[in-house]
């Protein structure tokens, strides 16, 4: 494929894409993170304000090599960050994602991770919170390349809507050419419990409060054990207040 | 305390409660019984203003206050604690953490001063070795793993903690073994029994009217209160059942 072409709603990967806003960001520079053998790295990704955002990351895993990435997504009308992920023999990749949006923000997260050699492991976890008409999506593809035996590979994708304008869309995909595979996804898109919220509002607790206690809550998987795990999750919680 | 005239409410369309009425002053502790599905549990919901709970005649006061024109957490703040009878589990969410804030938005609602972190931390200790609770609980996941014996003793702790003028108390006693019930009867005398305060027990046991001795026994039936007497009543009930009592 042509980099430097414009997609179009058939490419798979933009399907749910604003394509008027990436027009405008286009073409994304690809920025490149190699972990050598055996050596581990972190990275945390934030985007947010109003200025359209694409951002596409490939993360190159040598042999034992680990990389722990995070990535929050707080664009309030475009943002995007597309992921590309090649592990090589034994080597561990753990992403930890949130997307919060309102108003008409359309946010989504694309990766591929490509299990190229044997017993590699990827852990992916995905929190979506969207409010008022803003549509956020997950497109995680992952690839067992053949030969890939003992590959572990884990996506935990929920979203939860907080209006009834704001749209989900998470889409898992497997790709499996290898035996002995071990690939597990969940997926689920909710709203937050009313007899939660009623138990906690009938202790006294704001509703506003309420939905916030509960969203932090929901958010908090994406960044457990993450090495900017408060920085992240006091993002995060900034928005979410803007929001409720 | 507590004035309820004529109270009319329905769930899912469904008339429950219809033309119930009850007074409740300070310093009584009332209990109501009844056979399941007479609406006892409607009545706490109602009150606590539960979406989907919906009145459609009838009024409630609270020391005064129009009950029903309150939002649930500004009915807390006017002094109504509900107690769960089936608490719920709210995953990541701490019973510190929320119940500080809860405690602090219900000051700030009534002009008072919020309590620090220390004087929170101290007041939380005290509630939790007054039910027997291992403090190292509250710092859990609201009521997540707890056991029905520890979700009813979690639900005493916090009335402690949030301190109301009148407590509905929505059958705390089931799913206790005898000590736990005992702890709980207990805790409620020493948090409730008070001039300037007022409980509600709903309950199908004498056991806990053992313990926490009521002035006042009514029978709901089929959404209204059919029956009203002193503790004998509930004795009565015991013996010969809510047909015969109710009849
Ligand atoms: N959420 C609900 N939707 C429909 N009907 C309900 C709901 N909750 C309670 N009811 C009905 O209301 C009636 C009273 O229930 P409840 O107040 O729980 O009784 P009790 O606590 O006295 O056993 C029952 O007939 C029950 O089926
Ligand atoms: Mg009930």
């Amino acid at each position: 494929m042509n980099a430097l072409a414009l997609p179009t709603r058939h490419d798979e990967a933009y399907r749910y894409s604003d394509l008027d806003a990436l027009a405008g960001v286009w073409p994304v520079a690809r920025e490149v993170l190699r972990v050598p053998a055996g050596e581990a790295a972190a990275r945390a990704i934030v985007i947010s304000g109003e200025a359209a955002v694409a951002r596409h990351l490939l993360v190159d895993l040598a042999p034992g090599a680990t990389c722990d990435l995070s990535l929050l997504n707080l664009a309030e009308r475009f943002g995007r960050i597309a992921v590309e992920v090649r592990l090589d023999a034994g080597a561990r990749f753990t992403l930890g994602a949130a997307q919060i949006g309102g108003g008409e923000a359309t946010l989504e997260i694309v990766t591929e991770v490509t299990h190229a050699a044997p017993d590699a492991v990827s852990r992916q976890t995905l929190r979506s919170v969207l409010a008022g008409a803003a549509t956020g999506s997950y497109l995680g593809k992952v690839v067992v390349a053949r030969g890939a035996n003992g590959t572990d590979a884990a996506q935990s994708v929920r979203a939860m809507l907080l209006s009834r304008g704001a749209t989900a869309n998470a889409k898992p995909e497997l790709e499996i050419e290898a035996d002995d595979v071990k690939c597990a996804h969940g997926c689920a898109v909710g709203e937050l419990d009313a007899g939660a919220l009623f138990y906690l509002a009938s202790r006294g607790l704001p509703p506003a409060s309420a939905k916030r206690l509960m969203l932090q809550a929901f958010l908090a998987e994406a960044f457990a054990g993450a090495a900017e795990e408060e920085a992240l999750s006091g993002k995060a919680l900034e928005r979410l207040e803007a929001l409720l | 305390m507590l004035k309820i005239h004529n109270l009319h409410a329905t769930v899912a369309d469904k008339p429950i409660l219809k033309g119930l009425s009850l007074t409740i002053n300070a310093g009584e502790i009332h209990a109501i019984m009844g056979p399941n599905g007479a609406g006892k549990s409607t009545l706490g919901y109602t009150l606590a203003g539960r979406p989907g709970y919906e009145v459609t005649e009838g009024a409630a006061q609270l020391n005064g206050v129009d009950l029903l024109a309150l939002a649930p957490h500004e009915r807390a703040a006017a002094g109504l604690f509900l107690g769960f009878q089936y608490p719920v589990e709210i995953p990541g969410v701490s019973f510190l953490q929320f119940l500080r804030e809860a405690a602090n938005a219900q000051r700030l609602g009534r002009g008072e001063p919020t309590l620090s972190g220390g004087a929170f931390l101290k007041l939380a200790r005290e509630k939790a070795a007054l039910l027997q609770m291992d403090m190292e609980m509250l710092k859990r996941p609201v009521n997540v793993g707890f056991s029905g014996g520890e979700k009813k003793r979690a639900e005493m702790v916090q009335m402690g903690i949030l301190d109301p003028a009148l407590a509905i108390l929505d059958e705390t006693d089931s799913g206790l073994d005898i000590d736990a019930l005992r702890i709980c009867g207990e805790g409620i005398n020493a948090i409730m029994r008070r001039p300037d305060k007022a409980v509600l027990l709903i309950t199908h046991y004498q056991r806990l009217l053992d313990v926490v001795r009521p002035d006042f026994v009514h029978v709901l039936s089929g959404g209204r209160i059919v029956r009203s007497g002193g503790p004998e009543l509930a004795l009565e009930l015991e013996e010969q059942g809510y047909e015969a009592v109710a009849a």
